[in-house]
């Protein structure tokens, strides 16, 4: 750690060789901008980062022994990753390409390689399992991905079968190369839909025309000839994928809802088969109404015949494990299971058991083994799953049996919520680990101030309350200066204590009981909202879950809008956080009302919202509670308050004629304002319509209202202000042109006032076009595009100047600013590509703001402001080097060591959020994507705390030496003194 | 929307209109025009409505009438008409009654300055507003701005009035209430600016000629001739004087 004082003599120092040494400004600027880099023993100090893959689809265990630790999961984030199942930590992890590209259709697992076919049947991968690297790639012919199964000759797997629509092929697992590829024949009409192998010569292709018939191709594993070709009439079947397994010796087993009837086919009979129908009936099963029957079986291995066990589900509960005898049309019913909420086969060594989750009481559900060939119940063999009061409930059961040293099946399980949750159990009911998947999709966050302690919070009351007498008064502060003293002793006693362990014992455990707010607010409460409806509360210091809130019933394409009503400033009221879930189709919102603290639902009465609504804006008004109003527009615009006490409405009122509110109709390039009427309609004020012809709206962002601007304008080089344009009602309207032709392409920029609608700035950046990423805050607006023309990415800088004198300035009003503010523009270069865009934000806004820019790469680059400042000078002269300007450069650095996060990448960083803290100096901030990211920063940095390794021992030993000379001098000066007098 | 394809057509013409336009920032001060200038063939009219009730209703009223001239010179003017009596009363009542903060609204349809012949108009129209009370105190004195975008749409008008404030003085001059005095600009928008690669470049080019000189480094040897020469020379002596009586020398054995 160097001092940080060399740094500035040497930039005062190279300062004033500047004027002749221009051109290595550039390098000189180094010393300029202060180094944002961590230190080695900063590591993870303040920052930590959470990894996670999204909602599994497909999930497997290693090796069916009871020493294996690894498991392999397949997400739709398009994720295959590795978990070690003793702690739930990732051993590795590959992102592939987001959307269907690289969307894994299927995961086997085989031994040591794992085959995976990626983006509707694009490409087939195996990877090696040990290390997680991959063995090879092989590119699949064009053709929408079926089915896939592996295929062994001589009970060996050598070859992976894959099925697309109007092909089959074979493939060697241990090089990828192709073995064959032949068209399926007539596949326009026929939908092929399953691939069959169980250990024989040929490998069965299935499809179906749609209620008329099956037809079974065999196709020799030598060389892909056809050896036979069937078609067995089947009027009742659509779909063989959903309705029909294999089991036993390749008796193909459907299900038909309509007649209520199993139907069985051996698949590889010689002569011309045809379906044998039973009916549940028969079988004394009955199914609920409504329900579609579903049937599941097991092949333990590709190189034997399936077992000739299956379930069969008859409702959301109730399952049925039966059994294909001997002859292969006759079915005997095993074990009945009612309640069953899911099924899973596991087989381990020879044997095969059955897992079934039955449901034990409000707060727990248990998993039985049963024997598959008896349907007997396994001794021991129960573990409970706890259900939590705010989760899913359990979706998928993924078992993992092994062979005990006794010979008997032990096993652990792997329980998939509706909320993506994973948890992992084992024998007796021992819950190793939870892994919460539903944040690796954060769709908006709020950080929330932790309440204060009981003792904090106790001499905050004593200010809010109202005097009863001077006497009393006079106690009640002397017991909570009392109450203060014993904390603050237990405090010290506290470090006292900590500082005789070693450092490594001391570990603070968070839990919610001991939440409060740090000296400095530091520590606060991340409220996360993600797409699957499932609300967390984490402790921004340590990373750890305080509380988790399952929302059922929200769609998955629903809006989220999470507003901060009431902060926890108002003891003893608690923190109020509100979500606004918008469904997108119907446009019908919900409200959930919630205790960011605890997480707890406030059990406040919610206002009816028949009508979808179209706008929610919060008031600065706050009622009795000191919960600030939140305004709800429908799509009649009529306007719903809530709360919507009399007190609010009272005060709505009066404030009528001073509420305006804007909305944006993005696909009719409407812009339109109003104006709240004391009845609570609204009344259209003003209208701007872009034709969406030309061009359409992409983006709108007004300023964040918690925003602090500490200084009003910037003192020039001739000691003149230019004073900024601070318009708290400015919004910036980013549209990208229709026309996408490179030469034509166009993105404008519109600076809107949202209470006026008056056009404050119109910009157009030709040859452009997004994804426009902008920040708009205090006098600014950033945006970056690409340019088509050079091909490049580039950012651009807006600022507002009101000029050297300023109209009004102690109120702003938009309605009173009868001037357009001067707008400066820069344009520069960025040599990268960005995917999400923050500003810094400080508690009183003194400290510089930094850009914070998230890159594809998963690094968070900390841009200084100061480098994207349309006052940048083309030609340096005394006054711009008075001002600190640095000259204009039109390439934008990229520095490595404003890269914040130094290698914790977060994987396809999607939103990055910043919160002020207590110290001026600090900006917290999150970003989120497929991983959590959090991290202090520092633009201006640390000036108003002290270094972590400040030689507290130094400085006062130094001043004790001083002190004491001094007594000592002064002692002697008194003899000197004294001897002199004397003489 | 048949518009779309014509404006497709239109839109690889009109960059070199607009940056004319831009650069041109028309603005006729309108006042009180209406000196027939209406034979040129790209000028059109459209009507300038307003409205100023008490009670919140919108009744748009006409105001004047905006002459629009697209093509090269984009311009406007306004040809407006003294406001009625009974007009001049409403407002005033208008500006007694702030209380209520009543509204004058204006609105223009929306058009296109550069279609040439029909569908110029499209439906919609564009509203803005400013406190009546402001409109009073300022004598009627507005600013109307009216924006277009790139291809010569009108997609926003905006109105002020200077001063903007309402301070609650009372007007006292009828006279004062009878005729606008309006200011009308219209505004395309701006280019936003490109990176400065060139000016750049050039500005380094010539910071290096200027240092080309001092800053050629010279070689080693030509830096320290002066220095190497005599040294060289002392040691080429005295490697002589020692070679001439080396011989006794190493025999010391040295």
């Amino acid at each position: 750690m160097y001092p940080p004082s060399l740094v500035v003599t040497f930039t005062k120092k190279s300062s004033v060789k500047m004027a002749k040494l221009t051109s290595l400004f550039v390098i000189s600027l180094s010393f300029f901008c202060i180094s944002e880099a961590v230190f080695e023993d900063q590591v993870g100090k303040f920052d930590w980062r959470q990894q996670y893959v999204g909602k599994t689809l497909f999930a497997h265990f290693e090796s069916n022994t009871q020493s294996s630790k690894k498991m392999f999961v397949a997400t739709d984030k398009n994720i295959f990753a590795s978990f070690n199942s003793r702690t739930g930590d990732l051993l590795w992890r590959h992102v592939d390409k987001t959307g269907p590209e690289g969307s894994i259709d299927i995961l086997l697992l085989h031994g040591q390689d794992a085959l995976m076919v990626v983006g509707d049947g694009r490409l087939l991968r195996s990877w090696d399992t040990n290390i997680g690297g991959l063995n090879w790639e092989a590119v699949l012919d064009t053709g929408s991905f079926q089915a896939a199964c592996f295929v062994a000759i001589q009970d060996t797997v050598k070859l992976v079968a894959v099925l697309k629509k109007a092909a089959l092929s074979l493939h060697y697992l241990s090089n990828g190369h192709q073995k064959w590829v032949e068209n399926l024949p007539d596949s326009d009409a026929v939908q092929y839909q399953a691939v069959y192998s169980g250990g024989e010569e040929e490998v069965y292709v299935l499809g179906v025309v749609p209620n008329s018939h099956l037809t079974i191709i065999a196709y020799s594993l030598e060389d892909g000839e056809i050896i036979k070709q069937r078609s067995v009439e089947a009027s009742w079947l659509s779909s063989v994928e959903s309705s029909c397994v294999v089991v036993g010796q390749g008796v193909l087993m459907c299900v038909d809802p309509a007649t209520l009837a199993l139907y069985t086919l051996p698949i590889q009979a010689e002569e011309t088969p045809e379906f044998s129908q039973i009916l549940l009936q028969s079988l004394d099963l009955e199914v609920s109404p409504g329900f579609q029957p579903v049937l599941v079986s097991s092949q333990p291995h590709p190189a034997r015949s399936p077992l000739s066990e299956f379930f069969l589900q008859l409702g959301p509960d109730h399952h049925v494990l039966l059994q294909l005898n001997a002859d292969g049309y006759t079915i005997a019913p095993l074990r009945d299971f009612q309640p069953a909420f899911l099924v899973s086969f596991a087989t381990t060594g020879k044997k095969t058991v059955a897992a079934v989750m039955t449901p034990k009481n409000e707060t727990a559900c248990a998993i039985n083994l049963f024997s598959v060939d008896s349907g007997r119940r396994l001794l021991d063999t129960t573990v409970l799953f706890p259900l939590e009061l705010n989760g899913g409930k359990p979706h998928a059961l993924y078992v993992h049996a092994f062979l005990k040293k006794d010979d008997s099946v032990g096993y652990r399980v792997l329980v998939q919520t509706q909320d993506h949750a994973l948890t992992f159990i084992q024998q007796p009911g021992r819950v190793v680990w939870t892994r919460e998947e539903a944040l690796a999709d954060v769709v908006t966050m709020e950080m929330v101030d932790l309440p204060l302690t009981g003792t904090q919070a106790e001499l905050e009351g004593e200010f809010g309350k109202k005097a009863d007498g001077l006497f009393p008064m006079v106690l009640k502060r002397l017991s909570s200066q009392v109450t203060l003293l014993q904390a603050w002793l237990a405090h010290l006693w506290k470090l006292f204590y900590e500082a005789r362990k070693p450092r490594g014992q001391v570990k603070n455990e968070v839990t919610i009981e001991t939440l409060s707010r740090d000296e400095f607010n530091l520590q606060k409460m991340m409220v996360m909202v993600t797409a699957s409806g499932k609300l967390f509360g984490i402790d921004s210091k340590s990373g750890s879950i305080l509380w988790k809130h399952y929302l059922e019933n929200v769609q998955p394409n629903a809006a989220f809008k999470l507003i901060v009503q009431r902060t926890t400033a108002h003891f003893p009221h608690p923190p109020q956080c509100t979500l606004l879930i918008k469904d997108k189709d119907t446009g019908l919102a919900t409200l959930h009302v919630f205790n960011p603290i605890f997480g707890r639902k406030s059990h406040i009465a919610l206002p009816a919202l028949p009508r979808p609504i179209l706008q929610s804006l919060l008031l600065p008004v706050i009622d009795q509670d000191y919960a600030k109003v939140l305004l709800l527009v429908d799509d009649q615009y009529k306007v719903t308050a809530f709360p919507s006490t009399k007190n609010v409405l009272q005060q709505l009122q009066e404030m009528a004629s001073s509420i305006f509110f804007y909305l944006i109709r993005s696909d009719q390039g409407n812009l339109s304002g109003f104006r709240l009427r004391k009845d609570l309609s609204t009344e259209r004020i003003w209208e701007v319509v872009l034709p969406t012809e030309v061009q359409k709206i992409v983006a709108v962002k007004g300023k964040r209202p918690n925003e602090h601007v500490h200084s009003q304008g910037r003192v020039m080089g001739d000691r003149s202000v230019l004073y900024k344009y601070l318009n708290p009602n400015l919004l910036a309207v980013v549209t990208e042109s229709t026309d996408t032709h490179p030469e034509r392409a166009f993105v404008g920029v519109f600076l809107v006032d949202g209470v006026t609608g008056r056009i404050i700035h119109e910009a157009v950046q030709r040859k452009a076009r997004g994804p426009v990423h902008f920040v708009h805050s205090e006098n600014w607006v950033v945006y970056e595009y690409w340019n088509t023309k050079s091909r490049r990415n580039e950012f651009s800088v807006l600022e507002l100047f009101e000029g050297t004198e300023l109209y009004n300035s102690t109120v702003f009003s938009s309605l009173d600013r009868p001037h357009l503010p001067q707008v400066l523009q820069q344009t520069y270069i960025f040599p990268s590509p960005i995917t999400t865009m923050e500003a810094t934000l400080t508690e009183k806004g003194i400290t510089s703001r930094h850009l914070l820019v998230g890159l594809p790469s998963g690094a968070i680059l900390s841009l200084p402001k100061m480098f994207l400042d349309p006052r940048r000078p083309e030609v340096v002269t005394e006054h711009s080097r008075e001002e600190n300007l640095i000259p204009y450069a039109p390439e934008m650095p990229i520095r490595t060591e404003w890269f914040i996060n130094y290698n914790q990448t977060v994987a396809r960083v999607k939103g990055i959020y910043t919160a002020p803290s207590g110290l001026e100096s600090t900006c917290l901030v999150v970003a989120y994507g497929l991983d959590i990211y959090q991290t202090r920063v520092y633009p201006s940095k640390q000036f108003d705390v002290l270094k972590d390794d400040y030689d507290y021992v130094l400085i006062s030993s130094v001043l004790f030496a001083l002190f004491f000379a001094t007594m000592i001098s002064k002692r002697l000066a008194q003899v000197k003194l004294l001897n002199r007098a004397w003489r | 929307m048949a518009s779309v394809p014509r404006s497709f057509l239109l839109l690889s013409i009109i960059p070199t209109i607009l940056i004319l336009c831009a650069d041109f920032a028309c603005c006729n001060t309108g006042r009180k025009t209406g000196d027939g200038l209406d034979t040129d063939f790209s000028g059109f009219s459209v009507p300038l409505e307003h409205s100023f009730q008490v009670d919140d209703v919108s009744r748009f009223r006409m105001r004047g009438a905006l002459q629009l001239r697209g093509g090269r010179e984009t311009s406007v003017s306004l040809s407006q008409s003294q406001l009625s009596e009974e007009d001049r009363n409403t407002l005033k009542v208008g500006e007694e009654v702030a209380a209520v903060d009543g509204l004058y609204k204006i609105r223009v349809p929306r058009v296109s300055l550069t279609d040439r012949q029909t569908e110029r108009q499209m439906d919609g129209y564009l509203t803005a507003f400013v406190r009546a009370c402001s409109l009073v105190e300022s004598h009627l004195s507005d600013v109307i701005t009216l924006h277009t975008d790139v291809s010569g749409y009108l997609i926003g008008v905006s109105i002020v009035t200077i001063p903007g404030a309402c301070r609650g003085t009372e007007v006292e001059d009828e006279v004062d209430l009878e005729a606008f005095n309006t200011t009308l600009t219209i505004i395309a928008p701006t280019n936003a600016p490109q990176p400065e690669t060139a000016l750049f470049i050039e500005r380094m080019d010539i910071e290096h000629e200027k240092r080309g000189k001092p800053q050629e480094q010279k070689s080693f040897f030509a830096k320290y001739w002066m220095y190497i020469v005599p040294l060289v020379l002392f040691l080429m002596m005295s490697g002589a004087q020692d070679q001439s009586g080396g011989g006794a020398a190493n025999g010391g054995g040295r």
